[in-house]
């Protein structure tokens, strides 16, 4: 049962990361974007879908607090300002979608709010994980690291991390689903993102080699878990490869399977413990009463129609967004 | 544990709530006004229906999205303020509101798409389909939250264990008698809420003069919904205060602002009560009639604030006022749909120009009772958190400083101040437009490369009006 909880919950991370990832990343290209018509188009892609996406965060909270009530207390609350501000940059480009349209002269405010939105979302979420990597302060099940413990130069460094990562998907998105000088101008900008996120995963490394993180043991206890960074060199390969054939289908599965694979490390790096070192996952676990409960009703049969839900949404807005011009 | 920041967090919690359930107290009975509107269109093929639809779509579409992005915030604050309530009863409170997200917010969001961009893509019965499965995403949505909520105000079926709740009877918790008149009475004043609403705009285009076949509808059905629903509402309201008097009697005694035991009971209808003094300034009451609503019996002993140990008491302002307001909107509320029903079946009501005032200047009341209703029921469970078994002072998270409460409150009020000021503007903007097509003057002016207003999505709706009848 606690196995079943912990696989829903790694699923629903990943999913949230490669559906809100792409359409955070597309608000922060937003701001790049070279004119109103563009950026409609970027808007077009995502409109139908955001609501959908970016839910799976809630239920990635909801899994954690209804299965590991213990580590979802401590997180939340040791993450007090990050987890503040990247709900306040959700509200703003939330809003954005539906608040756009209805706006005259005020519509420049809610472009602002969708770009700033987006990036402080995606920055807070990296700086988030690149905390835990590092190790947060507890004692004795209480977080002591003070309101500012999780913001370091390493955090900070994984905030902007995420945010080229969110980018680079948010790019192969438009790739994918759009047309003429949206989708050229998004494949110009998938090298420079690929590469920033590659400098990054090798600063990253490099910092974690110099300062000895303890997360970096489980590297030479477990080399088969070099495995997953394989076949994320290779998916990036992959990447260059259709770039270069102009392919408009694959970069961003591509992309995905760089995200897979890095989630994969980091989740297996992590293993058994949900906070590193602190809090297994077997400490944290809810009571089986819980665990059952939810089991025979929302994991066994709403999960798979939640997927439905997923599917059918994507499955109607399927293909290419129409061009602007012939939106309707 | 920081007092500072326990009021704040206190306060940040009030404020957000109060906020989020401004909206889908309102998309709740606007998603079933608008699958009412979508079948009685297909059924019938009038293009009234259609035209409704379409316009209160996008005033759907503003409020659902508000709603949304402040609710997301309501599945992580138990955890950033309130870091003990959410260890201690995350076994309870965590799979209910699993089972809130699960059912409810995944089919609303994979939905509300189609709903919104969907149309051209899907065939009609799919559109209604979709139409249906928002409402009911709304719907269980709400059912789970009153569940969670009902079982913090009289928490059964569970054993204490290890400092945690541990579930022994999710049947007890689920399907209790508090949840079952609790989720009945939210659900109908959210569909209250829809009813007035529309029903005000209807009034509002008549007193202008405007869109008459669209006012005529919005004006009948929903005065004849509230009708129809407002005496049930206060009926249930009633069981409601059962509950609260079986369980909570000292919530009872604060809203009845009952200081000392009495036999038989007055009922005090309006005072100032005073707390230092224990006793009420100024007290209008009725003899018996404590006695008569607390137990349905001319004898009964109801039982005063004074019973209690004073850390033990709720405050009694909030509760005694915020009821009473609740109980007059209800009432006023009842005088306007049953008057405004029986004049429209005379025919009389759209020269009652007084009476279309009345109606157009009654849409805030449904919301004012449902804040002060909430007001009541939440103020009134103090000073517990879950209610007789964990004080709200310990349910704070231990290390929370005031500085990170006071910053995080200061960037909330500033957010949602900002957000609801344009929202609300822009939702005004759309009603005073009115609704597209027929009865009234050309409202939009297409503006290109606006694929995805749904304001401007009026030509399209047009046109394709135009073609299919």
């Amino acid at each position: 049962m606690v196995m079943y909880w912990v696989a829903l919950l790694a699923i629903s991370i990943l999913i949230y990361l490669l559906l809100d990832g792409f359409d955070l990343g597309i608000g922060m290209l937003f701001g790049a974007a070279g004119g109103e018509s563009q950026r409609d188009a970027m808007l077009s892609t995502v409109a139908p879908v955001w609501d959908g996406n970016e839910t799976w965060l809630i239920v990635t909270g909801v899994i954690m607090w209804g299965s590991f009530p213990v580590v979802y207390a401590m997180v939340m609350s040791a993450f007090y300002i990050p987890v503040v501000v990247m709900l306040l940059g959700l509200i703003l480009r939330g809003v954005a979608f539906e608040f756009r349209g209805k706006a005259l002269s005020s519509r420049w405010v809610w472009d602002v709010s969708f770009v700033v939105g987006s990036f402080a979302a995606s920055f807070m979420q990296g700086a988030m994980v690149g905390a835990l990597v590092e190790g947060l302060q507890f004692s004795n099940g209480d977080y002591t690291g003070g309101t500012l413990g999780w913001l370091t130069a390493f955090s900070a460094l994984c905030g902007i991390g995420l945010c080229f990562g969110y980018s680079l998907l948010g790019a192969c998105w438009l790739v994918r689903k759009c047309d003429g000088p949206v989708r050229d101008a998004a494949r110009r900008q998938i090298p420079p993102l690929a590469i920033g996120v590659l400098v990054f995963l090798v600063i990253v490394f490099a910092y974690a080699l110099v300062e000895h993180l303890p997360i970096l043991q489980r590297w030479t206890d477990r080399p088969y878990l070099f495995v997953f960074p394989v076949i994320g060199a290779g998916a990036a390969a992959m990447l260059a490869k259709s770039i270069l054939r102009h392919d408009d289908y694959w970069p961003f599965h591509m992309v995905a399977l760089i995200f897979v694979a890095a989630f994969a490390t980091l989740a297996l790096s992590f293993w058994p413990y949900m906070i590193p070192f602190v809090v297994t996952i077997d400490e944290a676990a809810a009571p089986h009463a819980s665990l059952a409960f939810m089991f025979w009703g929302a994991g066994l049969f709403v999960f798979p129609l939640m997927l439905l839900y997923v599917a059918i949404g994507y499955r109607v807005f399927r293909g290419k967004a129409a061009p602007a011009a012939d939106h309707y | 544990m920081d007092p500072m920041a326990l009021l704040l967090s206190r306060l940040q919690f009030a404020f957000t709530i109060s906020f989020h359930i401004i909206f889908p107290a309102f998309t709740i009975g606007l998603a079933a006004w608008l699958t009412v509107l979508e079948a009685m269109h297909q059924y019938s093929g009038k293009p009234v229906y259609r035209t409704l639809f379409e316009f209160w779509l996008k005033i759907f579409g503003v409020a659902f999205g508000m709603g949304v992005v402040s609710g997301v915030v309501m599945a992580f604050q138990f955890g950033t303020n309130w870091s003990v309530l959410s260890k201690m009863s995350g076994p309870i409170q965590g799979p209910l509101l699993s089972y809130e997200t699960f059912t409810a917010f995944m089919l609303e969001a994979g939905f509300f798409g189609i709903l919104i961009f969907g149309r051209p893509r899907v065939p009609p019965w799919f559109y209604l389909f979709s139409t249906a499965m928002v409402a009911l995403g709304t719907t269980l949505s709400a059912f789970w939250i009153m569940v969670n909520n009902s079982w913090m105000q009289v928490p059964t079926g569970y054993v204490l264990q290890n400092d945690q709740f541990v579930p022994d009877d999710w049947t007890q918790i689920i399907f209790n008698r508090v949840v079952w008149v609790r989720f009945p009475h939210m659900l109908l004043a959210s569909y209250l809420t829809g009813a007035f609403c529309v029903a005000a705009t209807g009034a509002w285009y008549l007193l202008r003069r405007t869109y008459r076949p669209e006012a005529h509808v919005m004006l009948r059905m929903g005065l004849a919904l509230a009708a129809v629903l407002l005496p049930v509402q206060l009926f249930i309201g009633h069981l409601v205060g059962d509950y609260v008097h079986d369980y909570q009697p000292a919530k009872f005694a604060a809203i009845e602002a009952r200081w000392h035991d009495e036999q038989p009971a007055s009922e005090v209808l309006i005072a100032i009560p005073d707390s230092s003094t224990e006793s009420n300034r100024y007290a209008i009451s009725i003899p018996v009639l404590g006695s008569i609503i607390g137990s349905l019996s001319l004898t009964s002993k109801e039982v005063g604030l004074t019973s209690f140990a004073p850390q033990d008491r709720p405050p009694v302002l909030i509760p005694f006022f915020a009821f009473r307001i609740m109980v007059g909107c209800g009432f006023v509320m009842l005088g306007l749909a049953w008057l405004g029903t029986w004049l429209g079946f005379k025919h009389r009501l759209d020269r009652n120009r007084l009476l279309l005032w009345g109606i157009f200047l009654s849409f805030p009341l449904p919301w004012v009772a449902i804040l002060t209703g909430w007001y009541t029921a939440e103020v009134g469970r103090q000073p517990w958190t879950v209610y007789g078994v964990l004080r709200t002072a310990d349910a704070v998270t231990p290390f929370l400083t005031a500085s990170a409460a006071m910053t995080s409150l200061i960037l909330f009020v500033a957010v949602y101040a900002f957000i609801f000021s344009f929202g609300t503007y822009y939702i005004y903007r759309l009603l005073r437009a009115g609704p597209p097509g027929l009865g009234g003057k050309p409202l939009h002016v297409p503006v290109p490369n606006r694929p995805m207003s749904l304001a401007d999505q009026a030509p399209a709706a047009r046109s394709y009006l135009g073609a299919g009848e």
